[in-house]
């Protein structure tokens, strides 16, 4: 059993819990579904999208280069980094030059990647995630369950004792409103103190130089319109040629994400404000590498909408959690074996390939199509279970013989009747489900016998 | 005279043969001539379906010859059809014979609406769910799906929904996915078994006496927990409910 | 060889054959047969209030409660008569913290979407847009437009400066899903729409 399996299986064993998770994730798609109906153009939005990143992609290093141009006029401070280590050592040099001690941080799912809060805060700079979901999690100590909604897999009374014990709001408040208004108030206080915000990027303007960043709490914008020092963290992949093509991803982006026509703030950073300093850390953490790989090469197309979460039945099923990465889901299971094909080769089978993650993404990810594709490299690199293997080679082998299959099938329905109920509930299928009644006659023999030919 | 030559899944063939006798049936009575080329064995679906592509591509050669005399070759299986007209080209590139193949496999739906066009009248009066299986829905678009905004079709709905008596129920989920997915059904069972007991409340609930749809599988997989649950909520392949009306 | 350097020869080593930009064609979106009403619609749809302003701008600033009851009023717009901060002239943006209420120009509204573009020209200021406890909005009517292509096509992007797409009040849905207006930034959002 993979790690993902078993953790689902944990998952699943809550029977109330299960279904209330997956009600509440399917509630986000249905959201979105909604939202598409106003916009009679839905699908050609997502081709016309699809075509943009294929052709951002296509010219990436002329793209990138002409956004750090423009970006260095405005004022910014470009840096570059191949990996997380050097991601986190470039972000933690800048702060620490400025005798920055809090960190204020809005969503940024490359950061949680390159676990740079845990290095943060071991070289003593307080790190504050800003967005409620991630502030949840972060006192709660673990990582988001879901890109977009960190905090989905949480009930509102555990995050009442949870703020409880960490803000003080009386016992048995559970109500959102309430306790929204209780993280406000502990947050406004942390934006103020900062000195300094980091924040992720949605889009990096090739044309103008300037990064777009979107939320619906404000928090990115007090993170860095109070402190004089403002850091975004972007992936390579985060470049679009201009404002013309941007149109088109934001029409997307939040209709998909949550059902909102927008995000409430679509903040356009250019240049540094006066009197302060934006540094933008661009990312490769092997983006590069994937780039170069037909096959997955499409999934750098990926703007981190979540949809693809919100529609899959196994991460319905299953929560974030289950997958072992920070990106769980459908995009995550196809991005997450770069980086480390033996420790994830379990997520591309965490997929019946039903195709509903294709269909609602924004950006025509052939994400299915790519789980497929994995599952072919996996095996060519012998980290699919040798009894999948067995199993394979020994029905290859007897498939190619008709009359061999003959004989196995008939072998089968002869003897599954014959072996005691016990025998066969003790297996994988068998535990839950019945076997149908065997045949007395293949649809083979039943042809023969009618003497059809 | 349309003259096909049948695609019998190897589980259906040796699970299943009702099916394939009602295939034979239905494609008899809508005036096609069905052959059966008897050397037929798989498509290669469950090994490619684990990533062992080396395996199936044998298959696949084998099938594109076992069937290269014909002209239109019918599966009763979304999931197989899919297999055929979606991932041989990767699988074998530049193979003639596998090209040939992939351009005229049908599965039994489209084939007797997009080819036989046919609106079959007769008799089921039951209340039936559609089980939307995932393959044939989003590989081979039997069905416009919930996930795009295209004006709504369906071909399987377009053959069943003409007959008398027929209640088709509406789904809360029409197009959820019952968790079969192939080897996934034993390598997740807990997940497997999660997704079909989902999609059978979701028939529950919309007082389903028949649950039906172009894959067996997806139906043996909840057949598998309805009997296992004792439920009185019966499985039909759709080419046996069309039989069966149509008779 | 730097970071940078290693980083775009990888990108150009694994970059794909050229792909095309769609054609302009493709760059349109849905109009409204009711410009004016859309909008009003679509700012209602994201938690704000949409007024049409015949009259003067303080007469209907005076009839909103939270402007009426509001202690300290920053405006970046002239005519607003309890203003008593102006945001353009503090430097520093943490003594804006305690802005009851804030009146902002927008150059444009957006009808798909009921956003607003909002913009500092380079200068001080932005942080009083999220530090407000409630915010109005005014443009002019005419600026209306239908899409984003649209919006995009008419804004000024100030280089060096900061804009905002700025689609009603504050809200999160992070708990349970439960929608609240009102989490980090504005608690409430007016936009007044002058004919």
């Amino acid at each position: 059993m993979s790690a993902f399996s078993e953790n689902a299986q944990a998952f699943i064993a809550d029977g109330p819990r299960l279904a209330w998770h997956d009600k509440a994730i399917w509630f986000v798609r249905q959201k979105r579904d909604t939202a598409r109906a106003a916009v009679p153009e839905w699908e050609e939005l997502r081709a016309t999208a699809s075509q943009i990143k294929a052709h951002t992609l296509s010219r990436l290093a002329g793209y990138l280069e002409q956004f750090e141009a423009n970006a260095i006029e405005l004022g910014a401070v470009v840096h570059w980094a191949r990996d997380a280590d050097e991601h986190n050592r470039i972000v933690h040099e800048i702060l620490r030059e400025r005798g920055v001690k809090r960190l204020v941080k809005s969503k940024s799912m490359l950061t949680e990647e390159c676990h740079l809060n845990p290095y943060l805060e071991e070289r003593g700079i307080e790190v504050v995630d800003t967005d409620l979901g991630e502030r949840i999690v972060q006192f709660r100590h673990e990582p988001p369950s879901h890109i977009v909604m960190p905090a989905i897999h949480l009930k509102k009374e555990e995050i009442g004792d949870l703020f409880h014990e960490k803000l003080g709001t009386p016992q048995g408040l559970a109500d959102p409103k309430a306790l929204t208004e209780a993280a406000r108030q502990h947050l406004r206080e942390k934006f103020l103190a900062a000195d300094a915000g980091l924040t992720g990027v949605n889009f990096a303007i090739a044309e103008t130089g300037g990064i777009v960043v979107c939320t619906n709490e404000g928090n990115a914008d007090l993170g860095t319109s109070l402190p004089p020092l403002h850091i975004a963290c972007m992936g390579i992949e985060k470049i679009v040629p201009g404002t013309r093509e941007l149109a088109v991803f934001l029409r997307l982006l939040a209709r998909s994400a949550t059902g909102q026509p927008i995000t409430t703030y679509t903040s356009h950073f250019h240049g540094p404000r006066p009197a302060g300093e934006l540094h933008v850390v661009i990312v490769d953490r092997g983006r590069s590498k994937i780039l170069g790989r037909n096959e997955f090469r499409a999934s750098l197309k990926c703007s981190r909408c979540g949809a693809c979460l919100n529609t899959c039945p196994v991460y319905r099923r299953s929560g974030g959690h289950s997958y072992g990465v920070t990106v769980p889901g459908p995009i995550g299971s196809t991005l997450a074996p770069h980086a480390d094909a033996a420790k994830y080769a379990g997520l591309p089978f965490a997929s019946t390939l039903c195709g509903s993650c294709s269909d609602v993404c924004p950006v025509h990810v052939d994400l299915h199509h790519q789980l497929l594709a994995w599952r072919g490299e996996l095996a060519r690199q012998g980290l699919v279970p040798l009894g999948k293997r067995i199993v394979s080679r020994v029905g290859a082998f007897v498939l190619a013989r008709s009359w061999l299959y003959q004989i196995a099938g008939k072998l089968v329905r002869w003897v599954v009747p014959l072996l005691p109920a016990r025998l066969l509930r003790a297996n994988a299928w068998g535990r839950q489900r019945d076997l149908p009644p065997m045949p007395r006659e293949s649809f083979s023999e039943i042809w023969r016998k009618r003497g059809r030919s | 005279m349309l003259e096909v030559a049948l695609f019998v899944p190897c589980y259906v063939d040796q699970l299943y043969p009702a099916i394939a006798v009602a295939t034979v049936e239905l494609l008899e009575r809508f005036g096609v001539k069905v052959h059966y080329p008897e050397r037929q064995t798989c498509c290669g679906q469950p090994m490619a379906n684990s990533g062992f592509f080396d395996d199936a591509v044998p298959l696949v050669r084998r099938m594109a010859d076992v069937f290269a005399p014909y002209e239109h070759v019918v599966c009763p299986s979304g999931s197989c059809t899919s297999m055929v007209r979606n991932h041989t080209e990767a699988l074998v590139p530049g193979d003639d014979g596998v090209l040939a193949l992939r351009k005229k496999t049908f599965e039994l739906c489209e084939f007797l609406h997009d080819v036989v066009k046919v609106r079959p009248e007769g008799r089921f009066p039951h209340r039936v769910g559609l089980h939307q299986s995932c393959h044939g829905l989003r590989g081979l678009r039997l069905g416009s799906g919930s996930e795009r905004l295209v004006s709504p079709s369906n071909k399987v709905r377009a053959l069943i929904e003409g007959l008398d008596g027929l209640q088709l129920l509406e789904l809360a989920r029409p197009d959820d996915c019952c968790g079969f997915g192939g080897t996934f059904a034993v390598a997740e069972e807990a997940l497997s078994c999660a997704m079909g007991r989902d999609r059978i409340a979701d028939h529950e609930r919309a007082g389903a006496e028949v649950i039906t749809g172009t894959d067996i599988s997806c139906l043996m997989h909840m057949d598998g927990l309805l009997r296992r649950e004792r439920k009185p909520q019966r499985v039909l392949h759709v080419a046996e409910l069309l039989a069966e009306a149509t008779a | 060889m730097g970071a940078r350097d290693e980083i775009l020869n990888a990108v150009r080593a694994g970059s794909p054959p050229p792909v095309a930009l769609p054609e302009e064609a493709r760059f349109r979106g849905l109009r409204y047969p009711d410009l004016r009403d859309q909008f009003a619609r679509s700012v209602a749809a994201v938690g704000g209030t949409c007024v049409f302003v015949r009259g003067s701008l303080e007469e209907a600033l005076l009839a909103l409660p939270q402007y009426r009851s509001a202690a300290k009023v920053a405006s970046l717009v002239p005519g607003v008569e309890r203003a008593n901060v102006d945001p353009a002239a503090v430097a520093d943006p943490h003594l804006l913290r305690d802005v009851d209420f804030c009146v902002l120009a927008a150059e444009l509204g957006v009808a798909e979407n009921g956003a607003v573009w909002i913009t500092n020209h380079g200068g001080l200021g932005r942080a009083v847009a999220f530090l407000t406890q409630q915010l109005a909005i005014v443009l002019r009517a005419e600026t209306l437009v239908h899409n984003m292509h649209e919006a995009y096509q008419h804004i000024s992007i100030p280089r060096p400066g900061f804009g905002v797409f700025l689609s009603g009040p504050s809200k999160t849905a992070d708990i349970e899903q439960a929608l609240v207006i009102g989490a980090h930034g504005a608690r409430s959002c007016t936009v007044l729409v002058l004919e």
